[in-house]
């Protein structure tokens, strides 16, 4: 019954303006960033910005700003207050020429201050975040046993100044179930409780730390924030939302984090591994990063206009996730109030415009990986087969490469029908697994590019119908020559419920000029239609007397096998050939439609410049993680200490521009920032070491009211962090404390049931529930469909990674409540609870065991006597049935406030 | 003092410190139904505004109910006359309708397709109307018909978004989400925004009712027939009122004691949340059981309780409304002719789909006049765009004649208190293929709905990713002329 306005404060626009005013006041100097900036900000951007620049004036560059205006005169004249027409026109008396235009005068003291400026000869200073961090920021020297880590100094300093003191450390089973879920994702056990309280050495914290930055759930935590930023999905969005086989993207990022791979390197790999010397197929799989972007299977979507959408996705994902900057709006025109011109935004799209993804429905170009157990039988299949034919095979070709060099060099020219290039709109791919594809019109077609048919002289086709049809093979355009045609039988009656599974193989005679050459098939149909025509599996090219003819037919039998062998795709980045790449041009008003001028390969100006004459992507890659750059070390420590402390250090972790808000503690962001870029070699697992082991982490949660009056949101750290668990962490932490959690790592997705009446897939999809304890993995293996996700993974603030999400906003509602409580699968979880409180005798025991289970530390007096009451209420209800009663109890507890928080 | 009221004042107070707090009355930010947790802001904080600058004037409506018909229906078969057409039918499209546009499956040259239904003028207003619809035509003096609709979008997904969220893209807050971060809701025992959904779920999926970059809170709560009316709304069978009462009660006692020993006032919100979830409980299924409504209420909506039907959930929409939810979309999802086979044309595929429609629509507006709904409900019927003034038809030979998706002009009505009744706004060309006169973009209906509720476009914005994103983006007229 919150009937309170939360959201609305409007803290950036008047808190900071007026703070800054008494700062400023007592200066001498008239600092733009602190002073002036902000006024401008407030005031006058909205006309005299990226977006409009009204009367000719803007304050956005430093290169206009000081330049004659429309009038002729020029607004800032450096040293000349007076008669700086800027400052005329804050003073007019006349309210039409005065400004801000029809809003409310500034004040006595904010034009003063204006003044003051332009007279000491208004020096430009560049937004904060724009200048490199200082690289020889201390920590403060002062002397205090609470101290434990630079950070702790930086804290301190900022408490005292406030008047207030920090809390001393946690207890230890509080402190260790805190560390383990802001490490792991998981509360600890009870016996990692145990050890930890009977370690009475010095070091017996670190040891934890440590331990659990070795633990493989490390990265199965980690990865979660990166996979908001990546947006990773296990559908593609939409219409169809059909499946997007794309979780090798997601094990990279857990085992990168795993293995503290350095920042520089994981943003490397993800941006631009395809373009490293010899990329491995590790590499490319994390180039699947770009392409989490959504693509639309929607008939009758234009392909170009998705490939577009999803290279503004990809501009604006970049420069959020490493560069803490919104580029949305510089899509449409200049950056309102960050120094972001508009063709600024189509140069960083420049460097993305040339891959080769074309949202086409197989998601080419993909890369092919092998699970163990098919790696084993491909490798044995091909190990057989060279062991009987002559082949050319190089040994440092993936498994993959070998195994289409074994078929081709043995003529078995079989492709899987929808890998085409192009097709018409009425050609659909059969959800959910997408394998083959058919034809909802008549006359509908597909094209295969540079399709080799020397020699060609037949070609068979895999199909399905119950309606039959025909097939033209024509060459060059789908109108163009035809070389072939073969009618496709009725292979069912129309009323046989399975008549699409029903297949057979039948051939095509051609006629075909050698060489390579676009091949289209286009399809008709015979008699009767009704919504499609035929399915087509694979098809296959036949010469005149093919190698395999010549073998045994042992050998042809293993090519089939060979051929059959299913191999995990994962869709990743790759360039366009040279002779195939395309100008990248600005849209006009962010429409694609509209393209206006050419532009090359760059980034804005105002965060820096890269030196190759014409930058790839790769040059993209390195520039961000480069010392050059002043923002990628400030907004990853600023992204884990979000992570670790609740809040960012600059709160909008999102946005570090002018709009954004200012940093809580400016300096310990840039030791930081430097820290982990410098002497940590931007090993992550370093810097979150450094901030879990500083006494800032490890304070007590207790509030007092000075406290509460002094730091509400404890954006000073002047406690320890009591934060309401992500969706991920309390589904895990119900089910590692109601035993049932099934640690296996990576894989395709899991998939636990969706609660009943909830899991509506359309469009052919289909989902089936993991069997037995594979619904029972931890939530970054589930499945997440984008126009359907899991109800209580958007219940408690998850987000659908359609788009990057930096920051999940936490909320608190009754629909939680109702999750909780009632959730069959919470309710099972507290059924499983029970049946462990029940092994003991005593109801006071019984109630202290199951809560000690959950919340690690020995229950409360209070606590126990309010559960004691409910436990005998429950128990008369329940007809005496004492487990009955605790499953209530147990129900209870996994619904507790301090449950669903560290 | 109860200890919810305690916990409000007690959150109250604390908030009051932290940021120079407005009045309590529903205003921005006010949920009834839960909160954002005291320690997280907002993507760098929001409105800064109270809820009177949002106002542009005193709202005309207290809620919405929106009727979409998604797939989109055929404009040409239902609202927009056109005889001229008809004289063109079979006739080949002439190249000027086809160049340089764009469209989901239309190429080459199709033929032009006069109106396949009849039409004739009914009410005192002489509203032309179709023969698919005649339980409607007894209301057409209460609806203004907007004929010269047109959106930016051809594509099913795409078009639904940019109706609800403005955007064609995932991603943004649906309309029902603003209005209840805008405005709160009028019934704290009720989710502000409820779905109903008959056929599948609309192409765009449930992103057509998320909130987006709001806050979660704001999301469209889907309320079903069958099962939990709400999700995890149902205790476990063996747990009835009573227990779970008393069970909340213990939850909230452990949790008591817990704010006593941390302070955390966030716990306080929780215990609020865990007894507005037992209210819920008992409120929510009450409204979504139509069997207490009397017989001539199912005689007249054509309802059957326990089905998953578009006329239940015009009765449900009713009582929702009745109960003071503010914003209740209905979606059926049928309405998509291409000609693709039997039964998906727009002479049966669309006969059908209005049966199913026609007498629950005339009944909902009938039944919100008799029970004194009529004034502040704002009622909005449409699709995600129109239809092709060219045939299509996906079996070359076969007689199914259906139109392709059409962006350039559409029908879309509205009714209630607000609302000029009787009036046709907008017109297009001889073919209806393009609005001639008082077109209404998808952006300005957009504008128009929230004005009706009394909320000025742009300045209902959320500051996100660096800039304040509206339901409106940078566009929106609201379309002055058809407010009563």
């Amino acid at each position: 019954m919150m009937n309170l306005p939360k959201v609305g404060f409007a803290i950036r626009g008047l808190g900071f303006a007026s703070l800054l005013l008494l700062i400023g006041c007592g200066h001498d100097d008239i600092s733009y960033n602190a002073n002036i900036r902000p006024i401008l900000n407030k005031n006058c951007l909205a006309c005299h910005g990226g977006i409009k620049q009204s009367g000719g004036f803007s304050l956005l560059f430093e290169e206009d700003a000081y330049l004659p205006t429309s009038s002729g005169k020029a607004a800032i004249i450096r040293g000349d207050a007076k008669n700086s027409e800027l400052v005329k026109r804050l003073h007019h008396e006349d309210p039409e020429l005065r400004m801000p235009f029809d809003g409310h005068p500034l004040s006595a003291q904010e034009i003063n201050l204006i003044e003051k400026w332009i007279d000491q000869g208004a020096k430009w200073e560049d937004h904060w975040a724009y200048r490199p961090p200082n690289s020889e920021t201390k920590s403060p020297d002062i002397e205090d046993s609470w101290i434990q880590s630079p950070i702790d100094a930086f804290v301190l300093q900022r408490l005292v100044e406030e008047g207030l003191t920090p809390n001393q450390s946690a207890d230890k089973a509080s402190l260790l179930r805190r560390l383990t879920l802001d490490l792991i994702g998981l509360p600890p056990t009870l016996s990692e409780v145990k050890s930890y309280e009977d370690d009475p050495s010095d070091d017996a914290y670190e040891d934890q730390v440590d331990r659990l930055l070795a633990s493989p759930h490390f990265g199965e935590h980690w990865g979660t924030m990166w996979l908001d930023l990546a947006r990773y999905a296990d559908s593609k969005g939409y219409e169809k939302d059909l499946y997007r086989s794309i979780w090798k993207y997601r094990d990279w990022v857990i085992d990168a984090l795993n293995d503290d791979m350095p920042f520089d390197q994981f943003t490397i790999e993800q941006l631009a591994g395809d373009l490293l010397e010899n990329p491995t197929e590790a590499q490319l799989i994390a180039t699947a990063f770009h392409r989490n972007t959504m693509a639309n299977d929607e008939g009758g979507t234009d392909n170009e206009e998705f490939r577009n959408y999803a290279n503004i996705d990809r501009v604006s994902t970049t420069f959020e996730v490493w560069q803490g900057t919104t580029m949305a709006c510089v899509q449409c025109h200049s950056h309102p109030y960050d120094p972001i011109r508009h063709e600024e935004f189509y140069q960083v799209m420049a460097f993305f415009n040339n891959t080769a993804d074309c949202d086409i429905y197989h998601e080419a170009p993909n890369v092919f990986t092998y699970e163990p157990a098919q790696r084993q039988a491909a490798e044995g299949l091909i190990e057989w087969i060279q062991e009987r034919v002559p082949l050319d095979i190089a040994d440092e070709a993936t498994l993959h490469e070998k195994r289409r060099a074994v078929l081709h060099q043995l003529d078995f020219l079989r492709k899987e029908a929808e890998l085409f290039d192009a097709s018409s709109p009425l050609i659909e791919l059969t959800a959910p697994a997408q394998k083959t594809l058919f034809q909802i019109q008549d006359t509908s077609w597909v094209r295969y590019d540079q399709t080799d048919l020397t020699g060609v002289d037949h070609i068979n086709l895999r199909y399905a119908s119950p309606f039959g049809g025909y097939v033209e093979a024509r060459l060059g355009s789908q109108n163009g020559s035809v070389i072939g045609t073969v009618y496709l039988p009725t292979l069912t009656d129309p009323a046989d419920r399975n008549r699409w599974d029903r297949w057979s193989t039948i051939s095509m005679d051609v006629s075909s000029p050698d060489g390579r050459h676009d091949l289209f098939f286009r399809f008709l149909k015979d008699k009767v239609q009704d919504s499609d025509l035929f399915r087509l599996d694979w098809f296959e090219l036949v010469k005149d007397s093919p190698r395999w003819e010549r073998q045994s037919s042992d050998v042809v039998q293993k090519l089939e096998q060979l051929y059959e062998v299913e191999a995990v795709p994962t869709p990743i980045m790759q360039e366009l050939p040279s002779d195939e790449r395309k100008p990248t041009h600005i849209f006009e008003r962010g429409n694609w439609l509209v393209p206006g001028d050419e532009v090359t390969p760059g980034v804005p100006l105002a965060f820096g410049k890269l030196h190759a004459e014409v930058p790839t992507r790769l040059d993209l890659a390195q520039w961000l993680v480069s010392r050059e750059n002043p923002l990628t070390a400030r907004v990853i420590v600023n992204r884990f200490w979000e992570q670790i402390f609740g809040f960012g250090l600059v709160e909008t972790v999102e946005d570090f521009g002018t709009q954004g808000i200012k940093p809580s503690h400016p300096q310990l962001l840039d030791w930081l920032a430097v820290t982990f870029r410098d002497s940590m070699e931007w090993s992550v697992k370093h810097l979150l070491k450094s901030m879990v082991m500083s006494s800032t982490y490890r304070q007590s949660a207790e509030v007092t009211a000075d406290k509460l009056d002094k730091d509400p949101r404890n954006l000073l750290r002047s406690r320890g962090s009591r934060i309401r668990l992500t969706a991920e962490q309390l589904r895990d932490q119900v089910l590692a404390v109601s035993d049932l959690l099934n640690p296996k790592m990576h894989g395709p997705s899991a998939r636990p049931p969706y609660p009943q009446g909830a899991g509506q897939f359309r469009f052919g999809d289909r989902y089936t529930p993991s069997e037995g304890d594979g619904q029972r993995r931890r939530s970054i293996y589930t499945y997440i469909k984008r126009t359907n996700p899991f109800p209580n993974r958007i219940n408690f603030d998850g987000t659908d990674r359609t788009v990057c999400t930096s920051r999940r906003i936490r909320t608190n509602t009754p629909l939680q409540a109702l999750a909780l409580l009632n959730d069959p699968a919470y309710y099972a979880a507290a059924g499983q609870l029970a049946k462990f409180m029940m092994h003991e005798e005593e109801v006071d025991q019984m109630i202290s065991t199951g809560y000690q289970k959950v919340m690690l530390r020995p229950i409360d007096q209070q606590k126990l006597a309010g559960l004691r009451t409910f436990y005998y209420d429950a128990l008369s209800s329940e007809d005496g049935n004492k487990q009955a009663a605790l499953t209530l109890v147990a129900n209870a507890i996994l619904n507790l406030d301090e449950f669903v928080n560290t | 003092m109860s200890l919810s009221k305690e916990a409000q004042l007690r959150i109250g107070a604390f908030n009051s410190r932290r940021y120079f707090l407005r009045s309590c009355f529903g205003g921005i930010g006010a949920m009834a139904l839960g909160g954002l947790l005291h320690g997280q802001a907002s993507p760098s904080a929001t409105l800064g505004t109270e809820r009177s600058s949002i106002l542009d004037e005193v709202p005309r409506a207290k809620r919405v109910i929106f009727l979409h018909m998604a797939g989109a229906p055929s404009q040409l078969e239902l609202f927009d006359y056109k005889p001229v057409l008809q004289r063109y039918d079979g006739q080949a499209c002439p190249p000027s309708l086809m160049e340089g546009k764009r469209f989901a499956f239309l190429s080459g040259v199709p033929k032009m397709m006069g109106p396949q239904a009849e039409f004739k003028q009914v009410g005192e207003s002489g509203t032309w109307l179709s023969h698919h619809l005649p339980y409607l035509s007894q209301r057409v003096d209460d609806i203004c018909f907007l004929k010269a609709m047109h959106t930016d979008e051809f594509n099913h997904a795409p078009a639904q978004l940019f109706m609800h969220t403005g955007s064609p893209r995932l991603g943004r807050p649906s309309m029902g989400s603003w209005m209840v971060y805008g405005l709160g809701s009028e019934n704290e025992n009720l989710p502000g925004f409820v779905v109903l959904t008959s056929g599948s779920d609309p192409s765009a999926g449930k992103s057509v009712w998320g909130s987006g970059f709001l806050p979660s809170l704001h999301q469209g709560v889907q309320c079903r027939a069958q099962g939990d009316p709400i999700l995890f709304l149902n205790n476990p069978k063996s747990i009835d009122a009573a227990m779970r009462k008393r069970s909340i009660e213990a939850i909230n006692e452990v949790n008591r004691r817990e704010y006593e020993m941390v302070g955390d006032p966030e716990i306080l919100s929780r215990i609020s949340q865990y007894e507005l979830a037992f209210r819920m409980q008992a409120e929510v299924p009450e409204v979504m059981d139509i069997t207490q409504e009397p017989d001539y209420i199912h005689a007249l909506y054509g309802t059957s309780p326990g089905r998953i039907s578009f006329a239940n959930n015009c009765l449900l929409a009713r009582r929702l409304a009745e109960q003071g939810v503010r914003f209740i979309q209905l979606y059926d999802n049928a309405w998509d002719h291409h000609g693709a086979g039997k039964g998906n044309g727009v002479v049966d595929g669309l006969a059908n789909a209005c049966r199913n429609i026609d007498r629950p629509i005339a009944a909902l507006l009938e039944d919100l006049k008799l029970r004194g709904l009529w004034e502040d409900t704002l009622i909005v019927w449409g699709g995600e765009f129109g239809r092709t003034p060219m045939m299509e038809t996906r079996a070359s030979g076969a007689d199914f004649r259906g139109r392709d998706h059409h962006s350039e002009a559409f029908t879309v009505w509205l009714a209630g208190g607000a609302i000029k009744g009787g009036l046709s706004y907008g017109e297009t060309d001889d073919l209806g293929y393009y609005g001639v006169k008082d077109r209404v973009h998808v952006h300005d209906l957009q504008a128009t709905i929230l004005h009706c509720m009394g909320v000025d476009h742009e300045q209902l914005t959320y500051h996100f990713q660096g800039r304040d994103f509206r339901l409106t983006d940078v566009h929106g007229h609201v379309v002055k002329d058809i407010l009563s």
